[in-house]
Order: C-alpha cells, then structure tokens, then sequence
C-alpha cells in the first residue's frame, strides 16, 4: 500500500462512474469546495466523463485567489523595503495586486523568495540576522498547522526578526455565506478532505442539518473524487442531508486535536475580507494579542492604501459557483496565466486557470 | 495549496524542540515536522502538507474502501457482460 497507484485505478473509477451513471436520474449541481479538488477533476478528465445530469460548480478554496486585495497590496509594500526579505508560497508571487505583484518587486530588487515550507522561513530569520523576514501566512484550515507552527519556532528560537502577515480562512463559514445567498446554485458538497484531516467534520453537522444540503467529504486521487460524487448522488437521490466521510484513511470526525490545539493556542477567530466575495463574519484567523510582536502589519508601517480591482474580472462571481470562468469575455484572450487580471487565473488551484490549463475553453453543448 | 501528498515515514528525530522527521516520497525523501502526529512511528504512511504531517494514513481503512470499490467494479463488469448476452440473444 503506497495510498497513491491505488486511488488512480482506472477500471475502479470506471466501476464507480458506472454506479453514478445507474444512480442518477434527476439534474444536481455540485459544488468542490477545494480548488485542488477542481484541477484534479479536469486534470483526470472526470468532469467529461460525468452523466449530463451532474453539473460541477467550482468553490472558493483557493487560497490565492481570496487573499485580499489590500494585503497582497501591504505585501508588496513590506516586501520592497530594502531591510526585508520577504517569504511566500510560490503561487503568491504573480497574483495580482494594484499595481504590480511580488515578482516585479523582486524584479526590482527586494527580496523575495520562495519556501517550500514556512519552517524554511524561520531558517533564513536565524541566518540573517541583520535582515527582518515576513513569511505570507495565507491559507485555508490546512495551512494554519504550518504557519502557527513557524510563530511556535521563532518564539521558541527567541527571534526577534520573524514576523507573518497573515491572512488566514475557513472553509464552514464560507460554506454557510454560499449557501445563504439569494443567487445559490449549490445542492451538495464534496468537502476538502485535508481540511478536515485537520478539523475534522463536526463543524459541519450543523451546517448540512441547516440547510438541507448533504456533505460529503473528499479525497483528492481520481477514486477518491468519484466515490465522494457517488455518495453524495446517492444522498441527493435519496433526499438526505447528512455529512458523510468520503477519506477514512485520512479523516475522522473529530480532526487532529493536536493541530486544533497549536491554532488555538496563536489565533482566534475575526471577521475577514474575501477577494472577489467581501466581508464574511468570523470565517478567518489573526494572531492572538499574546502573539502581536510576530504581527508583520503592526510591525510595518505602509500608510494607507488605495486597492484598484480589475474592471472586468468576474473572479467573486467564480469563486461563489454563480459563474463559470468560460463565461467571462476576458477568458482566454485579455486574461491568461501569462497576464493574469485575476488570481483565479494564476493558482494552482484557481478554477481559470484550471479550466485554460486543461482546455476547457468551450462549455460541454458547445462541444 | 491544499494538496496533501502521502510519504513514508524514515526516521524520527528532535530538532530545535520540535518533532521532525525524514518522509520519503516515492524515492525523493524530505524534512517534515512532525509535531502534530503524536503517535507516528517509522514506517507508518502521513498526509504532508507545507512540510507538516497532517495525519496518519489507516491502511485498515484504506484496504476497505479499495474493497468496497473493488466489489463494485465486479458487478459494473458483470452488468457489462449480462447486457452483451442479453443483446446477443435478441
């Protein structure tokens, strides 16, 4: 057992296709929450190989794509200060801020580097002592283990050089906002199943009781992904409305309490801004007040700021499974993951950039 | 960003007070911290994030959802087959 050949069994995902297509009878849309999810998807052509009944919608779990305009702003702004050397997921660099991104700040000169892990962060603080390091703590719930745990190292270390601007968000609340607005589409969810490795998926008994909407949640391997479509045909088939767990090898209910205790112990729950959505209450993370001298924004000070959103960019409108990124006029032609207007075209897991990566550039009737 | 890849735990060790550990990767083996999997133990299967081990993998759980799966794509082919012979014979 490695956990990877295994889940990429063409002739079980066949079988469990066949079952989707014998259970299937009336039309569902179905929203992936994880923006991997949504390249995975398109990557293993599964979307293609789905009955007409089964329309994908893609969510806002990418975490690129809803960092806030304003703060990919102060990011440019801290990075380009000449005693700074900045650090961040490598998607970060070219999404789009006001006026440039974090490449054409490196191009110029700053500091900005690539780590694999915010650990790796920490490391260059420790050797660079005369330098201040800043590590883009952005995320969903699977991220927060790793950015808490470099604040946990650099307390420990003692450094005094160390600081995270952190933008950090979570899947429930966001589940609840789509769910609650007027122009919904979404009948049932394939939840992110790493998301919940960590939280578990308590958090969304409520949430599936509430509205009536089943969950369940999914595994990111092409067996996975169509197993959790199959039980959640089979619940919207049946009526139910229950959350059920799609990755047992990888996820309980009650999450991994030791990665649940690390994030509690540096953050607490606030208000945050969605790039493309707005304000959702208490759906993010920021550092406890105890934890305010790692605090990147209170550190630096870069005045105010005026953000400029693209004009044309319907990235809000993707990210909520209102639209489709083929039905934005820019797709393909102004907007390209050369010369990106919005951040769903650049992340590895932005469903623009998906849909222009794997060639879905016309809708399935076009076809 | 969510990705999760499944490595192999080969080694277990402190550095700077915290639990790290060598994952490898199907060949390509890395520094991952450990802190989170209390119980992890060489050889046992983690979903690694960021540099982080997530969780442990159940290989119980695995084999029975391979099970499950594996059952169903018997009867998928059986179904195949009972519809050929019934299109043959009309």
């Amino acid at each position: 057992m490695r956990y990877v050949d295994e889940f990429r069994d063409a002739k079980l995902v066949q079988g469990v296709l066949e079952e989707i297509r014998n259970t299937v009878t009336k039309p569902w849309t179905i929203m992936e929450i994880c923006g991997g999810q949504t390249h995975a998807f398109l990557q293993y052509g599964l979307d293609e190989m789905l009955p007409p009944e089964i329309e994908l919608v893609h969510g806002p779990g990418c975490p690129v794509c809803v960092t806030s305009l304003k703060l990919i702003d102060k990011a440019i702004a801290i990075a380009s200060r000449p005693d700074v050397i900045f650090t961040s997921f490598g998607d970060m660099l070219r999404v789009p801020g006001s006026e440039k991104d974090l490449f054409a700040v490196r191009a110029a000169g700053g500091q900005v580097k690539i780590v694999y892990s915010p650990l790796d962060a920490v490391k260059l603080a420790k050797q660079n002592p005369d330098k201040q390091v800043v590590f883009f703590a952005i995320g969903f719930e699977t991220t927060a283990l790793p950015n808490v745990m470099s604040v946990i190292q650099a307390e420990t270390m003692k450094l005094k050089n160390f600081s995270v601007l952190v933008s950090q968000v979570r899947v429930p609340p966001a589940m609840e906002a789509i769910l609650s607005s007027p122009a919904n589409r979404v009948q049932g969810f394939l939840a992110a199943g790493h998301v919940n490795a960590v939280m578990g998926y308590w958090e969304y008994l409520p949430i599936a009781e509430e509205h009536q909407t089943p969950i369940v949640v999914t595994g990111f391997e092409p067996l996975d992904l169509s197993r959790g479509l199959l039980m959640l045909v089979k619940q919207l088939e049946a009526g139910t409305y229950k959350v059920e767990n799609g990755y047992p090898r990888t996820v309980t209910e009650e999450g991994n309490k030791s990665a649940q205790r690390a994030i509690e112990r540096v953050f607490e729950s606030c208000d945050q801004q969605w790039r493309g959505i707005g304000m959702i209450p208490m759906s993010g993370w920021k550092l406890r007040p105890e934890y305010a001298s790692f605090d990147a924004e209170q550190r630096f000070d870069v005045g105010d700021i005026n953000t400029q959103e693209s004009e044309i960019c319907i990235a809000g409108e993707i990210l909520q499974g209102v639209k489709k990124p083929v039905e934005c006029p820019a797709f393909g032609t102004l907007c390209t993951p050369q010369n990106p207007l919005g951040a769903t075209m650049v992340s590895g897991e932005g469903a623009c950039a998906a849909y222009y990566r794997y060639g879905r550039g016309r809708t399935r009737q076009e076809k | 960003m969510c990705l999760g890849i499944p490595g192999k735990v080969i080694d277990v060790y402190t550095d700077n007070e915290m639990r790290m550990g060598k994952v490898d990767f199907g060949g390509v083996a890395r520094e991952v911290c450990l802190e989170a999997v209390d119980e992890v133990k060489t050889d046992d299967y983690v979903i690694v994030h960021a540099g982080f081990a997530l969780s442990i993998l159940s290989e119980e759980d695995a084999m029975e959802t391979l099970s499950i799966l594996n059952e169903m794509a018997l009867l998928a082919d059986e179904m195949d087959e009972i519809s050929a012979s019934v299109e043959e014979g009309s």
